[in-house]
């Protein structure tokens, strides 16, 4: 190789010395990240609490997650919920069902109002899919009866024929663990996650007597029940602009 | 053969062998779970056997255990031939081997269990990521420390895409998986919404941008020219399409969630960056085809550089297609459909498994100092490989477009035409020929491994020497 520079200066020092090039590239591809992840954490109109607090549930001093009310505001999961998340997760249900609906008019009629950023500031991870193979889930809580849920989990197509969804037996069979809830509920709490002591206790150690005797087919008709019912969204406010 | 040995290629045989290897069991999970999508009845009530559990064992195997090995074993190849040194570390090298199998099989045993942190193409739970970031360090830092001992004044076009993925994946890795651990399989994601969406979706894409496409454009460099036994095109275009590849990518993950509850500036500024990003990734494949100018007659008797070439055909339409989709007209129609999943599998199939059989073809043939074992099955394995990818594909536009037109269309009442359910059915035939397509393209690789085997055993018992038997 010759030492004729083919190109500028600085390329010809990066290309010939390693560290250089390491150096060059963990700064340029730190930048795009930086730009796009980090304002999302503190830019105020990222959530739209900021601008309309009360879909946020504001509890009074005292009251507890049972005191919620459905439209009452945003607020977290219950540890049957939670427990319902999770075997959502487990079960990989958001590789074909989203939970994020776009301000459309097919999908406000097909699904309802579109999907506030603040409706799932509580969810560790998010669970808002990039696939509809299956409806998405945003709101399906109230639309359906507990028993069709655990009829439609159990054996999706004996209510939808057409449905290429696996049946799921095997969660009427498993119960949900008291502990495991506990350090759950405790988990996200360290996340951030406002559970009051008047929920389950400075331990947590209400949520395993939430679940008990419960099984995982409860915890998931639980969990699909709550999803979009949060929010009471005022006829001809826009949330998002 | 390693006492006479200049470079370390027993490892490289090794990371070969396990690629082929994983490519036929990865596409195979993937046949399976496409069918059972078509024929539901194939989850066989069997928690272990859902859709919802074995997909991301598909893809932690195609994207991981096949492009993981097949990655390691191209750039622990092309380093120590473009720099003239042996690797760094030899041990380390097989350190990197074994702890990266390790995870491959921890994978294979706990994704079907359902441990997973629920976040798409970084599924395995914490301490699965902790042993992925030590096998990807001591890769990163045995590749960056073979360059820095090189006896070439400057360092190969390929080895800028490598070091470029490592860093980059290390980047990514580290802060989509920071999860707080509840138990030793189980962990929570420390982000949550729509910073989680973001976070995930940057890593997402970049897992595509770089580890797929960065990673797979060194291959390119190094295996191109070689194979083709003429120089890269333009010097000039590698180096303006490295920056701008390297720099534009990182934006792009935001693409994915437009109209969603992500402030509308985030996804803009992913489209505006994504439309640009046709400009680099059409310079490197403009850069790899036109190398081959002035030896286009090779392709009528080199197989080989049939699947590179292809590979470079499939790069270029489908890195068109991406910047098409990200743009919001068209985003609104295709997104949540199975248009995306037919680009993935056009860039997956198309492009990065073909140049990697480019790549590991002309890998065994020096490897083991021979000539393959049947040329003709490698040509029958190109033409598999490219008829079952075009099905595929072809399979997913129709349903995709479908998919979207039909969840948005209206009747002359002015309600919806379509219940969900009736959307489902209407997919059930492209369903079943993409499982077909899938099953070609698997085929393929079936033959691959076949064929190198029966490779490896000709070399092996014509010389007596051979990687596998003494390893």
């Amino acid at each position: 190789m010759s030492n004729e520079i083919h190109s500028t200066k600085f390329q010809d020092k990066i290309e010939s010395n390693v560290f250089v090039m390491f150096i060059t590239l963990a700064i340029l591809l730190s930048v795009g990240g930086l730009v796009e992840i980090v304002p999302l954490f503190y830019l105020k109109g990222t959530m739209e609490h900021n601008q309309h607090p009360e879909i946020v549930w504001q509890r009074q001093p005292g009251q507890t997650l049972a005191d919620w009310k459905p439209g009452d505001g945003i607020r977290p999961y219950t540890a049957l919920e939670l427990m319902g998340r999770s075997v959502f997760i487990r079960e990989g249900c958001y590789l074909c069902h989203s939970q994020m609906i776009r301000p459309f008019r097919d999908e406000k009629e097909r699904y309802g109002h579109y999907s506030l950023a603040s409706e799932s500031m509580y969810d560790h991870p998010f669970q808002w899919g990039s696939k509809r193979t299956g409806p998405d889930l945003a709101r399906v809580g109230g639309k359906y009866s507990d028993e069709w849920h655990r009829q439609h989990l159990i054996a999706p197509r004996s209510l939808v024929p057409e449905s290429v969804m696996p049946n799921y037996p095997w969660l009427a069979k498993n119960m949900v663990d008291g502990q495991t809830a506990v350090k759950t509920v405790a988990a996200m709490a360290t996340l951030g996650v406002p559970y009051t002591a008047d929920d389950y206790g400075a331990d947590y150690s209400g949520a395993a007597a939430e679940v008990e005797g419960k099984t995982e087919l409860d915890a998931v008709v639980a969990y699909l029940q709550v999803l979009g019912t949060m929010v009471t969204f005022e006829e001809g406010v826009d949330y998002r602009e | 053969m390693e006492a006479t040995e200049k470079y370390h290629f027993d490892v490289v045989r090794w990371f070969t062998i396990m690629a082929i290897v994983y490519l036929v069991v990865g596409t195979l999970v993937g046949v399976l779970i496409a069918s059972q999508l078509a024929w539901p009845v194939l989850n066989f009530d069997i928690a272990e056997l859902t859709f919802g559990r074995l997909r991301p064992l598909h893809t932690n195997a195609v994207i991981f255990a096949f492009g993981g090995c097949a990655l390691m074993a191209t750039a622990f190849y092309s380093v120590q031939r473009t720099c003239g040194v042996p690797l760094w570390s030899n041990k380390l090298a097989w350190f990197t081997f074994f702890l990266w199998n390790f995870i491959i099989v921890s994978a294979v045993i706990t994704l079907p269990l359902g441990l997973t942190q629920g976040k798409e193409y970084a599924e395995l739970e914490w301490p699965l990521d902790l042993l992925i970031a030590v096998a990807w360090l001591c890769y990163s830092f045995n590749f960056a420390m073979t360059i820095a001992k090189r006896k070439t004044s400057h360092i190969y076009v390929s080895n800028w895409f490598f070091l470029g993925m490592m860093v980059m994946i290390t980047y990514l890795h580290v802060v989509n998986s920071l999860a707080i651990p509840v138990s030793l399989f189980k962990s929570y994601s420390v982000f949550s919404g729509v910073q989680d969406a973001m976070i995930q979706w940057w890593w997402g894409h970049n897992a595509v941008g770089y580890y797929l496409t960065a990673g797979f454009l060194g291959i390119m460099y190094y295996f191109v020219p070689k194979q083709a036994n003429r120089p890269v095109f333009s010097y000039r275009l590698s180096v303006i399409h490295f920056w701008a590849l390297m720099f534009g990518y990182v934006w792009l993950g935001a693409h994915h969630l437009q109209y969603t509850a992500l402030p509308d500036w985030t996804g803009s500024l992913g489209a505006a960056v994504s439309l640009a990003m046709i400009i680099p990734s059409w310079g490197g494949a403009v850069n790899g085809m036109m190398t081959l100018s002035g030896a286009w007659d090779k392709l009528r008797t080199d197989y080989v550089l049939r699947f590179l070439v292809m590979s470079l055909a499939f790069y270029a339409m489908s890195t068109f297609e991406g910047p098409v989709m990200s743009s919001k007209t068209v985003n609104a129609l295709s997104h949540y459909t199975d248009w995306t999943i037919g680009h993935v599998h056009s860039g997956a199939l198309g492009w990065v498994v073909m140049v990697a059989a480019g790549a590991l073809y002309h890998m065994v043939m020096r490897l083991w100092n021979t000539e393959m074992y049947s040329a003709k099955l490698v040509n029958l394995h190109f033409w598999l490989a490219t008829i079952g990818a075009v099905i595929y594909i072809v399979a997913m536009w129709v349903s995709g477009i479908m998919q979207g037109l039909m969840w948005r269309d209206y009747d002359a009442f002015g309600t919806l035409s379509y219940t969900f359910a009736e959307s489902v059915a209407a997919m059930h035939p492209y369903y079943v020929m993409r499982a077909v397509g899938g099953a070609i393209y698997w085929l393929g690789g079936a033959i691959m491994l076949f064929n190198v085997i029966m490779t490896i055993r000709m070399a092996s018992a014509t010389r007596g020497v051979g990687a596998p038997a003494r390893a």
